[in-house]
């Protein structure tokens, strides 16, 4: 669960942005859509704990997050937040299960291997797990990712363009997977996307 | 997974760079322990050989020759001097022992050397197999000369003039094998000792000019100027041990200013000879540093260039939990890293050095250098290749501490 209000930021005094107020309960899906420059990646980012608002609050999982520290915002997302990002990165000398587990490590939680072979079952990269990230293709690497973000059980994920760099088949499967995966552990679902392909697989949409 | 794994897997990812910050640094620390190595080894051998001799005479020419040649046996003789005056020191009060030595003739390149039994005393060489020598001709081995030669006792021989194996051979007068000596450590292993009258025999009817005296040699001139008298005996030079420290104030002045000899004082000699060296020391030392010091900035810029290129990994990890000090720690391990294999590599460097050194000593000069254990100077070698590690990789990492997550996070 998740919801924000009256959120306002400002990187200089000509560069303000105000957000509209967003509400996501848990097992829900929501599709933030808005053009380039219209601060997505911004506001995602401060759903994020990323970045800190100039006024407004964030509650994640029913706590009010305006007032935390940035050590507890740290550790706040690193438990309640899955984030996918808009390209898909990792950290490229490790392998895709080293990548996976590593959410698990910096999370201070237990490294499950079998959560993650679960996980890459489900995602359909089973094959690919003690290949470098570099090896796979984009829409494996999303994947990858997906699965990386779904390892802390988090109860919000939020995803910046994840079908922006994917083609017509992958950016279909992709979206799927994580509507099923964050629905199968009962997270919101939080999608920025300036993506029109999107617009038709989710109930629930905001105008930037 | 965890931290250490992390920066292993980062230096694994930069193998070339790695190899090559490692590498420099094997160099730099394989170049110094190597000198401190050879530094300790070659002080212990001069300084063992030394001992108990406070005084070398011989014939006037260079003291430092004067002891390389009676001593350690690795330069020529300075020249020949009557025994009647090297016997008339041992009338002195001050003086315990004189050694005399005559030299001259080697076989197979190990030095022949006529002398008393004072000197086998002096070494504390035992005899290993059949027994000293007594009559002129008989001949007793060092351990290292009779293992080099093959020869055994009963053995005969002929020397070759000179101190290298290519002289004049005397094939007129063999040596004898009596004896071997077992194991010193000592200069003993490498000669082959004998009596003075064996030298003298050898030499009594030869044209050439005494033993080991270069043609000009200034004071072999004034030897063949004076009437050569028939039982004039004469010796290279003779080992003095003072009865007292006393001695050493007066006995050398008397014998330069009173007799046709020099005397030479080891430990001052060595002392010199140390110092000169020092200077190729110290030069290979400070090439040694700048080697180290390079190393330091190949770590240093090898981390900085892949901090550039991991700066989203590492805003990642920072938005996955991470904290900086967790990483920060993660790059000084790599640095770190780097440092004890390169310090490692660079021991074990220093050894392989110190064995091919020690191969060529042995068959060049005969000595023989094999210690292979840790010095203390290396373990503060450890400290400061753990220090330059650490500098080199905690300048380019606090960098982690001014990383903006968000900005980065949104740059690609």
């Amino acid at each position: 669960m998740i919801t924000s209000k009256n959120l306002h930021f400002s990187y200089s005094s000509q560069k303000q942005f105000s957000f509209p107020d967003i509400s996501c309960s848990d097992k829900e899906a929501l599709l933030i859509l808005g053009q380039s420059g219209r601060g997505k990646t911004t506001f995602l980012h401060l759903l994020a704990l990323l970045l800190q608002p100039d006024s407004g609050n964030i509650h994640i999982a029913g706590k009010e997050l305006s007032s935390l520290s940035s050590v507890e915002r740290t550790n706040i997302r690193a438990k309640n937040l899955g984030i996918i990002y808009q390209r898909a990165h990792f950290v490229s000398a490790l392998s895709v299960l080293d990548n996976i587990l590593l959410s698990s490590y910096l999370a201070g939680n237990k490294q499950d291997k079998e959560k993650a072979g679960y996980l890459a079952e489900q995602l359909g990269f089973a094959d690919h797990l003690h290949k470098k990230t570099t090896q796979l293709s984009q829409g494996e690497q999303q994947r990858v990712s997906i699965a990386r973000a779904l390892m802390n059980n988090p109860n919000v994920i939020l995803a910046d363009e994840p079908t922006s760099s994917l083609d017509d088949n992958n950016c279909q499967k992709v979206i799927e997977l994580l509507k099923k995966q964050s629905f199968s552990i009962g997270a919101s679902l939080v999608v920025v996307t300036h993506d029109q392909r999107l617009k038709d697989e989710f109930p629930n949409q905001v105008f930037l | 997974m965890n931290l250490l794994k992390i920066s292993l897997a980062n230096l694994k990812e930069k193998k070339l760079n790695s190899f090559l910050s490692a590498m420099l640094l094997t160099l730099g620390i394989g170049m110094i322990s190597l000198l401190l190595l050879l530094n300790k080894q070659l002080d212990e051998q001069f300084r063992r050989n030394i001992k108990g001799i406070d005084m070398v005479v011989g014939a006037k020419g260079s003291p430092l020759q004067l002891i390389l040649s009676s001593i350690y046996q690795i330069d020529a003789p300075t020249g020949n001097v009557p025994l009647s005056e090297v016997n008339a020191l041992k009338r002195n009060p001050f003086i315990k022992n004189v050694i005399p030595l005559s030299m001259g003739d080697n076989y197979h390149g190990f030095r022949i050397v006529g002398t008393t039994t004072k000197y086998v005393d002096h070494f504390q060489a035992k005899i290993g197999q059949g027994s000293l020598f007594e009559k002129p001709m008989d001949v007793v081995l060092g351990s290292k000369a009779a293992k080099n030669s093959a020869l055994k006792i009963g053995d005969t021989f002929a020397s070759s003039h000179g101190l290298d194996t290519d002289g004049d051979a005397h094939h007129d007068k063999k040596y004898k094998v009596v004896g071997i000596f077992e194991p010193t450590g000592a200069v003993v292993d490498q000669l082959i000792l004998t009596n003075l009258e064996s030298v003298w025999e050898i030499h009594a009817h030869a044209e050439a000019p005494a033993t080991g005296v270069k043609e000009n040699d200034p004071a072999h001139e004034e030897d063949m100027a004076e009437p050569h008298h028939e039982d004039e005996k004469q010796v290279t030079s003779a080992l003095i041990q003072f009865r007292n420290p006393m001695g050493l104030l007066t006995i050398p002045r008397q014998v330069n200013e009173n007799t046709s000899m020099q005397a030479a004082l080891p430990s001052i000699e060595i002392n010199r000879l140390f110092s000169l060296l020092g200077v190729g020391i110290d030069t290979l030392r400070a090439l040694a540093l700048v080697i180290i010091i390079i190393a330091g900035v190949s770590v240093f810029i090898s981390l900085y260039n892949s901090l550039k290129e991991r700066k989203y990994e590492m805003a990642l990890m920072l938005s996955m939990g991470a904290t900086r000090t967790k990483l920060f720690l993660m790059l000084l391990m790599e640095g770190l890293f780097l440092a004890v294999t390169g310090y490692l590599a660079g021991i074990i460097l220093s050894r392989v050095g110190l064995w091919l050194f020690g191969r060529a000593a042995e068959q060049d000069f005969h000595y023989s250098i094999r210690e292979f254990t840790v010095l203390p100077e290396e373990i503060y070698l450890l400290a400061g290749a753990l220090m330059l590690g650490l500098l080199a990789a905690a300048l380019p990492s606090l960098g982690i501490y001014r990383l903006n997550i968000s900005r980065t996070l949104a740059e690609e």
